[in-house]
């Protein structure tokens, strides 16, 4: 029985995706439509691409619909509750680098560091009548960094996209996002505090423990992983 | 684990004891709005609280406790003193894999006394006591409000005092803060900057003002001047924290650093006060551990007496807590107050401990 691989449908992770694999001797590649979702795998036995979006990756790795995927590793540990348990990593790809930060107004000269950060939060709310605004949409992550660090008198606000806006709009005091050069923080008059490198992420090739993994598509994993160079996979 | 049907009859057996306490029974919705919740307990009570919405009422929370609510109540319509008891279920979402349940049922004992602080407190510890009895729990107390007196007596900045004040239920923050106050870091060539008076010029975005940057700078230049705090009184609070004896020997124990730390001497005096009310109730100290940190890092608004009962099994969650929280009255009173203390028994833990199916 053959093994789902979930791969990103788009752009340049797909892209990063496919020169991965075929630098490793598999050659995948999207069917001759470039609108229909589904592919082709070439040099690795029994393997079946699917073509999805990255962001659902995680959730479809979980549910066990799909037995390999690529993602961002700040989306499974964003996504999945104890990502441990639902998923093993079976290798960092070595690109979609971006690390998920705090960033502030660059003109806060006071404030540098996450103690600084508590400090201007708790005269925030003291001064405005309402919890300093964090906008991201990696709520968790977020939250549990900010629990270890004990940093309280925020708030999270939701935000999906155009996150560094929200700082000029007045929806928030603060970001949390992700950021690669850092270009668009800069741009958007905003600079990353000191200490609040809540993860770094990287495209990585995940393994769903919950997928069935019967009728020889165990050892189809071990032969993969063989020819991928990476150790055997232990579930 | 004891079924719902036994974990009620538990909650039910309880209530009626509360009830023959002299305590009011109270319903409260399990619908909350989450602003007041969110207010309180902050981001965190997000991930520990299921949250819901609809469109004419905005976020709502399945009840995470019923203090709120039932401080709310007696606020806006309450007697002076009143007792009030409740029995229903609250909701914890789990944020990891875990054993814990995500309902489970609470039946709680409040009272609001202005006239006795100390003997509300005993009150309600040896109701608890007694009605636990029959299993055997660990019960373990402290007085977070005597910490915030020993912060209150340190020789240094008023605004150091209140940062500390401010994260004393966060250990982490609390121990970093004071870490910095007793050996300030050598600040980064821009906080040297800044304190010797440069203000880089940036284009100004979000709400925050100039005007609480500048006070903040004032605030960051006020510390930088100040000289760093004693290492007799740091260290003074760390043996006071240390705290962690049988009742009567933990009093022994504070009454002699009261000569080191003057400032907790009437909390020490209130602590013996409420000992006697405890032994006068019946209560046997000895077995009772008095934990000078018992209730840090847990519910931001404890700030006097608080206590627990535990079982042996590492892996149950305290079977009762609770606690004064003087302050919340204010909080939620809009002006007004009350001294409150209270707690909460898990009568679905009791009947697991109780051998009930």
């Amino acid at each position: 029985m053959s093994l789902k691989l979930g791969v990103p449908s788009k752009g340049r992770l797909m892209e990063d995706t496919f020169a991965w694999f075929a630098e490793r001797g598999v050659a995948l590649s999207r069917n001759g439509n470039a609108r229909e979702y589904a592919g082709a795998v070439d040099g690795a036995d029994g393997v079946e691409l699917v073509l999805l979006s990255a962001g659902e990756i995680p959730r479809e790795l979980a549910a066990g619909r799909i037995h390999l995927g690529v993602t961002g590793s700040d989306l499974v540990r964003e996504r999945l509750a104890d990502w441990e348990t639902e998923v093993l990593a079976l290798a960092p790809m070595g690109f979609g680098h971006a690390d998920l930060i705090i960033a502030v107004p660059a003109a806060w000269a006071d404030v540098e560091s996450l103690d600084d950060l508590d400090a201007v939060a708790a005269a925030f709310r003291a001064r405005h009548g309402f919890r300093l605004r964090i906008a991201t949409k990696y709520h968790r992550l977020v939250r549990e960094f900010l629990r270890e660090q004990g940093v309280a008198d925020y708030q999270l606000v939701d935000s999906q996209g155009a996150t560094e806006g929200t700082v000029k709009n007045l929806t928030a005091e603060a970001v949390a996002d992700i950021t690669s050069s850092g270009e668009t923080l800069r741009a958007n008059h905003l600079k990353i505090l000191d200490g609040a490198l809540i993860h770094q992420s990287q495209a990585t090739l995940f393994a769903a423990r919950a997928a069935d993994w019967g009728n020889g598509r165990a050892a189809r994993l071990a032969a993969l992983a063989a020819q991928l160079g990476l150790p055997p996979p232990r579930l | 684990m004891a079924t719902k049907a036994a974990a009620r009859a538990t909650g039910t057996r309880l209530l009626a004891a509360f009830r023959a306490a002299g305590a009011v029974e109270v319903e409260a919705d399990i619908l909350q709005p989450a602003e007041a919740l969110l207010d309180l307990y902050g981001e965190d009570i997000r991930a520990r609280a299921y949250v819901t919405a609809d469109p004419l009422r905005g976020e709502l929370m399945l009840r995470p406790d019923f203090t709120v609510p039932v401080v709310q109540a007696h606020m806006a319509h309450g007697a002076d003193p009143a007792r009030y008891c409740y029995l229903g279920e609250v909701f914890r979402a789990q944020e990891h894999r875990s054993a814990r349940a995500p309902e489970y049922f609470q039946a709680g004992y409040e009272a609001f006394d202005r006239a006795d602080p100390e003997a509300a407190d005993a009150e309600v510890f040896a109701l608890f006591s007694r009605l636990l009895a029959a299993v055997q729990l660990h019960a373990a107390i402290g007085d977070i409000g005597l910490l915030m007196d020993a912060v209150r007596g340190l020789d240094t900045l008023p605004a150091r005092r209140a940062a500390l004040l401010r994260t004393i239920w966060r250990p982490a923050r609390f121990q970093a803060l004071l870490a910095r106050y007793a050996a300030p870091p050598t600040p980064s060539t821009s906080r040297a900057a800044l304190l010797a008076g440069a203000v880089p010029r940036a284009h100004w975005v979000g709400l925050r003002s100039a005007a609480d940057m500048a006070a903040r700078i004032a605030a960051l230049r006020e510390d930088a001047a100040a000289p760093p705090l004693a290492a007799a009184e740091v260290a003074g609070l760390a043996r006071l924290f240390a705290v962690s004896a049988p009742a009567p020997q933990a009093l022994a124990d504070l009454t002699a650093l009261c000569a080191e730390i003057p400032a907790i001497a009437p909390a020490v005096a209130r602590l013996d006060r409420r000992l006697a009310a405890l032994a006068a109730r019946g209560v046997d100290l000895a077995r009772v551990t008095y934990q000078a940190s018992h209730g840090l890092g847990t519910m931001e608004y404890y700030d006097g007496f608080v206590f627990s009962f535990t079982a042996a099994r590492p892996d149950l969650p305290p079977v009762a807590s609770g606690g004064r929280y003087d302050a919340l009255t204010s909080v939620l009173g809009a002006g007004r107050s009350i001294p409150a203390v209270g707690g909460v028994i898990r009568p679905g833990l009791v009947a697991d401990l109780e051998g009930q199916p």
